[in-house]
């Protein structure tokens, strides 16, 4: 899948706070300076709570850069608005995966990795593990 | 059999229903979900039904196809992508035929619903639009009146039922007692398609 560009990072969020400040989070934790591509889709066109097709579509192709794109969402809506996109085929970028991972960790780990050269695979794999880091 | 006008006035009466009973929806929504699915069902509809002013889309497949695509890109919530995956994949399964008999829309229709399943998961008895789709897509085979009553009961039959998908499954057994918007908003889509039928 890799071809020399970086894996595309994108966050889809019912709020466009939340998707915003996770995305200036995960950088953050990156290290700042790297070049991740990472866009985000949060809310509503109008400003609202929820999810916007047409946000989700023009994130995944800001960050295209022929490497894949790696999409997380939080919840319902945008989970359901991802599946629906990839499920047309055409929508999104050629390489685009909705990857299972909790929001904010998984969001962190994809940007992290990204940063470091990995390909979609390991990226999707490190934002999935997430899953695992127990807390308690 | 049924042409492109066809399923153009069941849009049209889709979203005249849904308008009339949007304040209905969002009251549904309000204790087990987030009180937005009638104002979100009518911003989609009525986009829908501009779409279908300004392309006029010829055939049953593309009325179908280009009313989910903006069902998708308009609705906000979590209706939108499974409403408009309805009604893609059924338009989708008509191919481009310029007229479609009952059966054949009856086939692509339970195309449709699968799909609907297998994006959201759920499954009948869940407290979904899958309770009052599931049911009408199999009495379709007998007549559009026959779809109307067994989505209309599928929907009345959520209110006992104690969610498992969507923010109300949240609730656990405080669901129980409400029925569901999705399942009401559902049976609407069914009635008006019994009402261009005549049925």
């Amino acid at each position: 899948m890799s071809e020399g560009g970086q894996v595309g990072i994108v966050l889809v969020s019912h709020s466009a706070e939340v998707a915003a400040s996770v995305a200036a989070l995960a950088k953050a934790l990156a290290g700042g300076g790297a070049a991740v591509p990472v866009a985000v889709a949060g809310g509503t066109e109008d400003g609202g709570f929820g999810t916007s097709a047409g946000l989700v579509a023009g994130a995944a192709a800001a960050v295209d850069r022929g490497a894949g794109v790696a999409v997380l969402a939080d919840l319902g809506s945008a989970v359901l608005t991802v599946r629906a996109l990839l499920a047309e085929g055409d929508e999104l970028p050629p390489g685009t995966r909705l990857v299972d991972a909790p929001f904010v960790e998984g969001a962190v780990a994809a940007v992290v990795t990204a940063a470091a050269g990995a390909d979609l695979a390991a990226v999707e794999a490190a934002a999935g593990e997430a899953y695992t880091y127990r807390k308690v | 059999m049924l042409d492109a006008d066809f399923f153009r006035r069941w849009m049209t009466a889709a979203a005249a229903s849904v308008d009339r009973a949007a304040d209905r929806l969002t009251e549904l929504d309000s204790p087990i979900g987030d009180a937005d699915h009638g104002s979100n069902l009518r911003r989609g509809f009525t986009a829908v039904r501009a779409a279908l002013e300004e392309e006029s889309p010829d055939t049953p497949g593309a009325v179908l196809t280009l009313a989910g695509r903006r069902l998708v890109s308009t609705v906000g919530g979590a209706s939108g992508p499974l409403y408009g995956m309805l009604l893609r994949r059924t338009g989708k399964a008509l191919g481009d035929a310029a007229e479609v008999s009952e059966e054949q829309f009856a086939g692509a229709l339970r195309v449709g619903v699968d799909a609907v399943r297998a994006l959201g998961g759920a499954a009948p008895g869940d407290k979904t639009m899958i309770d009052a789709l599931a049911p009408a897509v199999d009495a379709l085979g007998d007549s559009f009146a026959a779809a109307r009553s067994a989505a209309l009961a599928g929907a009345e039959a959520t209110t006992p039922l104690r969610a498992r998908k969507g923010r109300a499954s949240y609730l656990g057994e405080r669901s129980v007692g409400h029925q569901d918007p999705g399942a009401a908003s559902a049976a609407l889509l069914v009635a008006a398609l019994a009402e261009v039928a005549g049925e």
